[in-house]
Parts: structure tokens; sequence; C-alpha cells
């Protein structure tokens, strides 16, 4: 299967990523080659199996309700590219009225 | 003693305990190792010098106190280690070998690591890997390449690279590194060392940074199976910060037995197929050969969907990872670029703060679970995996253990695959079956090819049976001294 660079275009969309013109053409080719290989999946008949999410028995899992202390917020926000006030700090979210 | 370079973990220890050197000695030899072959191995990505001298200071007082009056000794006092770079220790920078985590200063210790340091290791630093863990030839790291100590042309496989190439020149009698697709086997096999990698759940991944989150396991590289589980017994057992960590009892582990009698091998057939380098087919089926002579009933098994183990593997692993990765925003921690609005904060900084592997995984997996393809692609994945595993379970009726070669080939040449990422994916072909099925895996060498490189063999067994695999290895490095030969290096 070859994949467009249209569709190439939606998946970095999806996944948030900034590609150069030259980035999304690698990647259709390297990604289209991959796929193709993958296809042979389908030639394994699963219509009687479940799929596994979890190798391990399912099980809810909770911990006590206890109170701790939690991670010191300084640390925290040490590592944020710009905070204010114990926040993160970042652009404006939604765009003003012109 | 004569040289403290290239010691193993018990003579370390021994050592200490005997008063034969001290963990300052024993850490500055190690730093000078370090100082000395790190222009041409690069295995490191930060060097925590100045912490280890001190924590290595530390380590002897509190053995001087111990002599006076007898407290208990932690089990690895004064021991060096080092840390792949993808696991959490407080005040030291982490940066997964990416540069969107250049200047992440994890605020808190992964518990593995901590456990570790409760018993009383000195980390001198923290070893180079292919950024976010996802290789197989430590190439694909935001800091440059690894060189294989056995052949500085070569890669010392991937992604925990910068920690076998730590232990097997001697910078470290061993290493921490994760396995979410072969990352400690792999390595551990191209540089001649022994590596596990636990069962699903069995050694807690609070503080390990996410990759495939259904296949991420931690372990540790070293020379031999019994340095393996000195470290791995530490590490190993329930922890409540981890929700998939198993409250399971971690079986004492007893090495002295080298008799195999009773042990039931199984050798699959699929794990020898056509293209699998002759010198390497050769060396494990001697090795199997001594494992009978040593008592073993050997028979062959079948685990008829490994050859599916890659396809399913590269969808299940990108998609996890895409998921996992989305937490780089550029927001709370991470490269920030510069931008207008959040949304492009959130495009450029992953576009330029990601590497072209972590990018491909992400669109592969973000593409495999959009919208009219899930089914395809990551669904049929997932039914596959359970007939991979299934696999496994009824193999295990049979035997106790499986042992198969833990890659085709020896070593590879720096830049061999570097543009084909296929290639480089059919590298793990033998040890993906392992994480998908959760079941543990030891790699240990076995044997050298006419180049000169290390040939690995990989035990697997069951859920939770790390113990057996420990067993088995420690019987065959008792008659064996594959895992005590060192590279020649400066």
């Amino acid at each position: 299967m070859s994949l467009t660079l249209t569709e190439v275009e939606h998946i970095a969309e999806l996944a948030r990523l900034e590609l150069t013109d030259e980035e999304k053409e690698h990647y259709r080719q390297q990604l289209s080659a991959i796929l193709d290989y993958a296809a042979r999946l389908q030639m394994v008949n699963t219509s009687q199996t479940l799929p596994t999410a979890s190798v391990l028995p399912a099980r809810s899992v909770l911990r006590p309700d206890i109170p701790a202390p939690s991670l010191d917020v300084k640390d925290l926000l040490s590592n944020a590219p710009q905070s204010e006030d114990d926040q993160f700090r970042v652009p404006p979210i939604l765009e003003q009225e012109p | 003693m004569s040289s403290l370079v290239g010691i193993s973990v018990r003579q370390a220890l021994t050592a200490l305990n005997d008063g034969e050197c001290s963990s300052q000695e024993l850490t500055r030899a190690c730093l000078e190792r370090i100082d000395h072959l790190e222009p041409e191995l690069h295995a490191f990505i930060t060097r925590t010098s100045e912490s280890a001298l001190q924590a290595a200071f530390e380590a002897d007082q509190r053995r001087h106190n111990w002599r006076q009056s007898q407290p208990p000794l932690p089990a690895l006092l004064g021991l060096p280690i080092a840390v792949k770079d993808v696991l959490a220790l407080k005040g030291v920078r982490c940066t997964c070998g990416s540069k969107i985590l250049e200047n992440f200063i994890p605020p808190f210790t992964s518990t593995a690591v901590q456990r570790l340091l409760d018993a009383g290791v000195v980390v001198v630093g923290k070893t180079n890997t292919d950024e976010f863990a996802m290789g197989s030839s430590t190439e694909n790291s935001g800091y440059g390449a690894t060189h294989n100590p056995w052949d500085l042309e070569r890669v010392p496989g991937g992604s925990s690279g910068g920690s076998a190439a730590a232990v097997a020149s001697g910078m470290v009698p061993a290493a921490l590194g994760t396995d979410t697709g072969g990352s400690v086997r792999q390595p551990a096999s191209f540089c001649g060392l022994t590596g596990l990698k636990p069962t699903y759940g069995r050694v807690s991944r609070y503080g390990l940074v996410a990759y495939g989150s259904s296949l991420d396991s931690l372990g540790v590289l070293a020379h031999s199976a019994e340095d393996t589980a000195l470290l791995f017994n530490v590490m190993a057992g329930y922890d409540p910060l981890d929700a998939t960590s198993m409250n399971l009892p971690v079986p004492e582990i007893h090495l002295n037995s080298g008799d195999l009698k009773g042990l039931r091998v199984g050798v699959p057939h699929e794990y020898f197929i056509e293209g699998i380098q002759p010198e390497v087919e050769q060396a494990v089926r001697q090795a199997i050969e001594l494992l009978h002579s040593l008592g073993a009933e050997v028979k062959p098994v079948s685990l008829p969907h490994t050859e599916f183990a890659l396809p399913v593997y590269y969808l299940i692993a990108p998609a996890e990872a895409s998921a996992n990765l989305a937490r780089y925003d550029g927001v709370r921690f991470g490269m920030r670029q510069p931008a207008d609005n959040l949304m492009d904060i959130f495009f450029k900084s992953r576009g330029k703060g990601f590497g072209a592997e972590v990018k491909r995984r992400i669109m592969l997996g973000t593409y495999a679970l959009s919208a009219g393809y899930y089914d395809a692609y990551y669904g049929q994945a997932q039914k596959v995996r359970t007939l991979i595993k299934a696999d496994f379970e009824q193999t295990f009726q049979s035997v106790d253990v499986v042992a198969a070669p833990v890659a085709p080939s020896t070593a590879f040449r720096l830049g061999e695959h570097s543009d084909d990422p296929l290639a480089m994916y059919l590298e793990d072909v033998f040890t993906l079956p392992a994480n998908l099925a959760g079941v543990p895996g030891l790699a240990f060498p076995v044997g050298f090819d006419s180049k000169g490189l290390p040939v690995g063999m990989q035990l697997m067994g069951m859920h939770f049976r790390e113990e057996l695999l420990f067993r088995v290895a420690h019987a065959y490095q008792q008659v064996t001294d594959w895992h005590m030969k060192r590279p020649e290096l400066g």
C-alpha cells in the first residue's frame, strides 16, 4: 500500500508534529513500506481470538486512601519552560476577538 | 587485587567485603576507565563523578562502622553501577537520549534505582540510549552514537547500548537497561554480556520514562548470570507506585547447583530461520548441546506465530508510544519552541524536539490508531498478540525453558541500517516475542564469530520464573568462560 502526501499530513496533524516537506516525503515512503510489511497480519485468522491489551491478569488496582506528601512544587516548576505564581504559563489558548 | 578494571559484581563485592579495596578506590578506577575510554566509546550522556565519589566515601564509612559493631550491611554496599538515561534519578538530568528533554531534572527517583541506592550502589552516570529507547543500535541518540568495545566500527546494539558498552569495556561492573522489544538482551548479545529482561510486572517501572507501556520492562546488564541476579534480587518485587507491578513473592535465587537433570529445554525451529548468520546458529546449537551434556533434556518445540511478532510489535509499540509521548507538549517540562499560540507551541516543540525515529514511530502509531484503520492494524495486532502469547503457554506445558539465538547476526556496522527502518526492525525479530508474551528472557554469551564478535543465546521461561533462567545460565557459565572474555582496549 502507498500512503499519499495528504494522508501523511493528516497523521502529522493528529500527532501535533510540524514536519518539513522533505520529512513528509521521507515518511510517506518509509511508512508505506512498513505498513506493507504489516499487511501480512491480515493472513492470520483471528475470528475466534480476543485481543490482548495486557499480559497481566485483569484486575483493579486501588491504592489505600491515605494522605501523603506530594512532590515539591518548586522542583516541578523548575522544569517548566515558563511559570508564574506557582503555575505553568502558556500563551493565550483562545483566539482573541478582532 | 591486581586490577580493578573489568571485574565482576561478585569479585567487586568480595574485594570490598575482604577489605582488599575500598569503594572509593573501586569508584576512582571506574571513573578513570571512563575518562580513558569515553572519547572512543561514548557510553555516557551525563556523568556524576562528584556525587559518585561522595557516595563511595559514605559507603566506606558505613563499612568501617560495620567492622566495629556489625549492623546489617546492605547487599551491594559500595558497588559502582551505571544507569540508562531513561530512569529518573532525582536531581540528575534525564534526557532519554532526546533533545526535547535536554534540560529535564527529575524531581524524584525511580523505584528500581532507589532500591539499588538503598542497597548501597554508587551511580557513576547515565548511559546513552536510542531516543526514548526506540532503536536497536544506540545510533538514534540525540547525543551521538555509542561504539561497540569489541569493534569500534560497530554498534553496541540498542537501545541500552550505552549500558552495554560501559560494562563490556570495564567502566562499571554492571548497569541498568530497559527492554521493550529486546533493548537489554540484544546489546548484551552484541557486547558479550549477560542481560535480563524480567517478567512484565516483576520490576517496578515507577520513574521509567514510558515508551510502550504494555511491553516496557527494566533489567540488568552484567558479566554473568550470578552478577545479574545480585542486582535483580534487589530491584524485583511489588511497588504500590506502579499499578502494573505484581504483588508476588520474589523467590531467593540459589545458583550453586551445576546439575540440570530433569530440566526440559525446548528448541523452537522458528528461531533458526534462513538468513541467520551460520556462526550464530552454530554457537547457539553448541550451547544447547552443552546444556544437554549437563543433564538437560532437549526437545524440538514450535512457536508457530513467531513470524508475526515483528509486525505486531511495530504496530502496538508505536501506538502506545504515540499516546505516551503526547505529554511532550512544551508546557510543563521539556523543550518549548517560541510561538504565538498554544497549538503552534505543540507543533513546533514536537517537530523540533523529537528525532527522526521517534517521529516515525509516533506517525506510525497515530496511523494505526486512527479512525478507519484501528481495527485493521491495532486491533488485529492485539489479536495476533494473543496467539503469540498462547504459543508460549502451550510450549511451557512440555518444556521448562526455551533456548534460541538473541539476534540473527552479530553486531552490525555503524550506519549499516541508518536509512532503512525496516532492516533495522528486523534485528529485533527474535527478541520481540518475549515482550509480547510478557515472559522473562535472559541473554548470555555462547561464543564468537570469525570476526571476533560475541554471539548471544537467550533463555525464555514462564512468567515470574527468572530464578530458573539464572540457574540454567549459571550452570552453563560454570563450565564455560565466554562470559570471562574482555575486549582488548587501550
